[in-house]
């Protein structure tokens, strides 16, 4: 089965049907997946400001990251399950879209960054210097392009 | 006179050449958007500290000195890449009950912000590192729901349900104040 089937295939189950036949209910989601965007960037900003040494200096960095952790584990839930219902509902529109492979690349290099390389820098450093920095401006940027990505999808 | 005006931008060439672009107003549309992510996120970071459901261990004035100047950088991204997006399509936009009802929500929530600022400048006393009175809260409640409401009726300006050039209830035409517009 090729990706173009398989994205056919994602197209003909009933839920994408009902998601296109609706005239409300993508706009709607849509909308949901952007106010999870302010928050997911809201509690990002917070912790990789942090890293950079530009937002809550006094604070040590796992302190920062604990007070934010909840709205980002609860916001990036929000951003795919939305996000998925979104692709569902134009799924083969999606395959012919360069920005989508884009974010999706982005997307899985920051969820990899952020839960692994940063996640381990948070444990061992509190107070942060040029690797925090280093880290907090990749992870800021990766998200960055995720999300301009994200965008362009309604404009290639 | 405002329709006057919204019909005049309409014909300058500015308004004109962004709106026929085949890059320019999406650019100016994804700045747009990732400016949300910086101006509702660091508000709504700042409400979350209010009603002690975020950053529980910053001191509220930390989180209003050390975030806000990013809120105001969100802030003026926001403002001059609407009005480009306004300009570029002016006289829909106008009529957009969307647009309409985006305005009325924007000067609620600046007129919250002006009360918060009034009455605890960015040091509330007797609350910085203990859980806020009920009218802080009520003020952070309400920030969020505002924003929020701004986000979703901006997006949906982009929708043309309510437009002036399809049968319309009569309150929305109103609102809209189709009269004065022919689509």
């Amino acid at each position: 089965m090729s990706l173009y089937d398989l994205c056919e295939a994602i197209e003909a189950t009933a839920v994408s049907a009902a998601l296109r036949e609706s005239l409300w209910l993508f706009p709607v989601i849509e909308s949901v997946h952007l106010v999870g965007l302010a928050i997911l960037g809201g509690s990002l900003l917070m912790v990789d400001l942090r890293l950079m040494g530009a937002g809550l200096n006094r604070q040590s960095i796992a302190a920062v990251e604990h007070g934010a952790r909840r709205w980002f584990l609860g916001a990036l839930l929000l951003m795919l399950v939305t996000g998925s219902l979104l692709g569902i509902s134009e799924a083969v529109k999606l395959y012919d879209r360069p920005a989508f492979f884009v974010k999706m690349i982005a997307l899985a290099t920051a969820l990899v960054l952020t839960f692994t390389v940063r996640r381990a820098l948070i444990a061992r450093n509190s107070s942060g210097g040029p690797a925090a920095f280093a880290i907090g401006a990749a992870s800021l940027s990766t998200w960055l392009l995720v999300a301009v990505a994200g965008r362009w999808i309604g404009f290639s | 006179m405002i329709d006057s005006f919204v019909s005049w931008l309409a014909t300058t060439t500015g308004s004109i050449a962004l709106h026929e672009s085949l890059y320019m107003y999406a650019i100016i549309e994804t700045l747009h958007v990732v400016a949300i992510a910086l101006f509702v996120g660091s508000i709504a970071m700042i409400d979350l500290r209010v009603l002690g459901l975020a950053l529980a261990r910053v001191p509220v004035s930390q989180a209003l000195r050390q975030i806000l100047p990013w809120t105001v950088a969100g802030f003026i991204v926001l403002l001059l890449t609407g009005t480009l997006l306004f300009y570029a399509i002016p006289e829909r936009t106008f009529h957009s009950p969307w647009f309409r009802a985006k305005m009325i929500l924007l000067v609620l929530a600046g007129l919250n912000v002006w009360r918060f600022h009034r009455a605890y400048g960015l040091s509330p006393a007797g609350w910085d590192t203990g859980p806020a009175p009920a009218r802080a809260r009520a003020s952070a409640m309400a920030s969020l729901a505002l924003w929020i409401g701004v986000i979703i009726c901006g997006r949906f300006i982009a929708y043309n349900w309510f437009d002036c050039d399809k049968p319309q209830p009569a309150f929305i035409s109103a609102f809209s104040a189709c009269r004065s517009y022919t689509p």
